[in-house]
């Protein structure tokens, strides 16, 4: 058994990046249209909300309404880029485009495939996000050299949102699983975590379950740089983000094992 | 070394015992036909084969290598050609090399030195740049055999290779498949079509349910069990045109509406019922239909 689920975990620590390559050559492809796509969403809630909300607002925890809005949504967005990327393309591409499988007939091990599509899912996720934080600093609403900072933790939720997701890719028997996890996961997770209003608003028993989820750390973390505030728990946030990506990495190779390869 | 050895391998899915007991070799060069229905359990086969699936009891080598525990590392020296077309549709021919190539660990440069002499073997040399989608279901193929000479395997494992091909691409895919045999290289090959078995295999297997039931080389398997010259009867009572017949034939089996008369004689037995109205009367040699259909009661054919 345990052998078994040797035999699926990465063979060596580049194999992943041919999976990686060939994902990014048939987005190159459709580049253009996917890059709009990314950025329609995060961009129409960042200057509705922002602007049209923000003016009954007034200022939130000592800055405008945009601007705090402008973290959160970078966070969201590399949250929402990433988990799309895993429970659609990569979700088709283990099943009916078989794209996988004739990955498996290769030097590839399942980890390695599992690898690159988080890998990708992440660069997808990094794309995304920056759009937004470029667009926040080019307003005004975050400092230049923050993006810096920003960007290392937008890529890094993506990878935890992408391991996540392919827990969900692995367990699923078709596209309305997937769906469940968008609206009963992940948008309970976005208005939870500090990314449109303070968590602070929330009764004490729903700060206590913000603290849990894998966004609120992200959307803390890049809130903290883009508004140039001193980081607190810099270190919790950093590692929660870390485990979120790494342990779903070996559940879903093993979940995957037990629905690709029986 | 030989290529491949199976030994008493089982594999189920939960009640269902998908190959049951399965024991097989395949020596360096040779090409054996897996030949069975649909649901024999060829498929599963090659999955075991490849390491994509954990047999329950048996052991797997492949040129010596251990499957699945070292899986990996027998892959490297196998080309597969699935049953279903997996090639990327968005990208290029010349793209799909590059791709499959880089699984394997190859860089741009290996690819673009190996690729020339693939498009050419699978006749492509004028669609390098062509998307996949723009090919027929032939040249799909084709690309897909040269995709899996990428790695320079020593062993092609070929699943149903000309399922689906009209009959002049299948010729041409048999002829690249011979060119390949000469060449040293060893296939594995699953299909449920006869003439393919006959033209192609050195040794067949043949399968039904998971277990073998017969094995040899074609022709070998034919005179076995047949032996004798086959009248094929169209129309009219196969019950009656049965007790007609029965004094002159070996053997009588019906499938479907067709009588099939296994006769030492067929003069004897086309003299009997051409005075029957309104039947069609084929005589012809006996082929491995007629053997799969003395083993198992029933046609290949689904």
């Amino acid at each position: 058994m345990t052998e078994g689920y040797m035999a699926v975990m990465p063979a060596n620590a580049w194999n992943w990046v041919a999976v990686w390559r060939r994902n990014y050559l048939a987005w190159k492809k459709i580049a253009l249209a996917a890059v709009l796509g990314n950025l329609a969403e995060p961009m129409i809630s960042l200057f509705a909300l922002g602007f049209g909300l923000g003016i009954m607002i007034g200022r939130v925890e000592g800055t405008s309404y945009v601007a705090f809005l402008a973290a959160g949504m970078a966070a969201v967005s590399a949250m929402t880029s990433a988990t799309y990327e895993t429970i659609y393309s990569t979700f088709a591409r283990m099943g009916g485009e078989r794209t996988w499988e004739a990955m498996l007939c290769t030097q590839l091990t399942l980890g390695d495939i599992v690898l690159g599509e988080l890998a990708w899912a992440g660069t997808k996720s990094l794309l995304a996000g920056t759009a937004i934080t470029l667009v926040a600093a080019t307003l005004g609403y975050a400092a230049w050299p923050s993006l810096l900072y920003a960007l290392p933790v937008i890529a890094l939720t993506g990878l935890a949102f992408a391991s996540l997701a392919m827990i969900v890719a692995a367990l699923a028997p078709n596209y309305d699983f997937l769906v469940f996890y968008q609206t009963l996961v992940l948008t309970p997770m976005l208005f939870l975590s500090g990314a449109v209003f303070p968590v602070g608003q929330m009764p004490g028993a729903f700060q206590q379950v913000s603290s849990l989820l894998p966004l609120a750390h992200s959307v803390d973390l890049i809130r903290s740089v883009m508004l140039s505030r001193p980081a607190e728990s810099l270190g919790l946030h950093v590692t929660t983000l870390c485990i979120y990506a790494v342990l779903p990495f070996f559940l879903s190779a093993a979940l995957l094992r037990r629905r690709l390869m029986r | 070394m030989v290529a491949i050895d199976f030994v008493g391998v089982t594999k189920s899915y939960g009640k269902r015992v998908v190959v049951d007991g399965m024991s097989f070799t395949v020596a360096p060069g040779e090409c054996l036909g897996l030949l069975g229905p649909n649901g024999a359990g060829k498929s599963t086969i090659t999955r075991l084969l490849l390491g994509m699936a954990t047999p329950d009891a048996g052991e797997i080598t492949v040129f010596g290598v251990p499957v699945p525990a070292r899986a990996r590392l027998a892959r490297g020296r196998i080309g597969v050609v699935p049953q279903f077309d997996n090639l990327d549709h968005r990208f290029t021919v010349r793209e799909n090399l590059l791709v499959f190539g880089r699984y394997f660990g190859m860089s741009k440069r290996e690819v673009e030195a190996v690729s020339p002499s693939l498009l050419e073997f699978a006749r492509l040399e004028n669609k390098a740049d062509a998307r996949v989608a723009e090919l027929s279901g032939g040249m799909k193929r084709r690309l897909t055999l040269a995709r899996a000479l990428i790695n320079d395997p020593q062993l092609l494992v070929m699943d149903e290779p000309t399922t689906g091909l009209d009959p002049q691409a299948r010729h041409l895919i048999w002829e690249r498949l011979r060119s390949l045999l000469a060449r040293g290289k060893t296939i594995l090959l699953t299909t449920h079509f006869m003439e393919e078995a006959e033209r192609l295999c050195d040794r067949l297997c043949v399968l039904e349910q998971g277990r073998k039931i017969a094995e040899g080389r074609p022709h070998a398997l034919i005179d076995e069990q047949i032996g004798c010259q086959v009248v094929e009867v169209y129309g009219g009572n196969p019950h009656e045109l049965r007790s007609l017949v029965k004094p002159y034939a070996q053997r009588i089996e019906l499938s479907g509406e067709t009588l099939f008369c296994y006769a030492p004689d067929p003069e004897q037995v086309l003299t009997q019922l051409r005075g029957v109205a309104g039947l069609r009367l084929l005589q012809r040699p006996p082929n491995l239909e007629d053997v799969f259909l003395r083993l198992t009661g029933r046609e290949m054919k689904d």
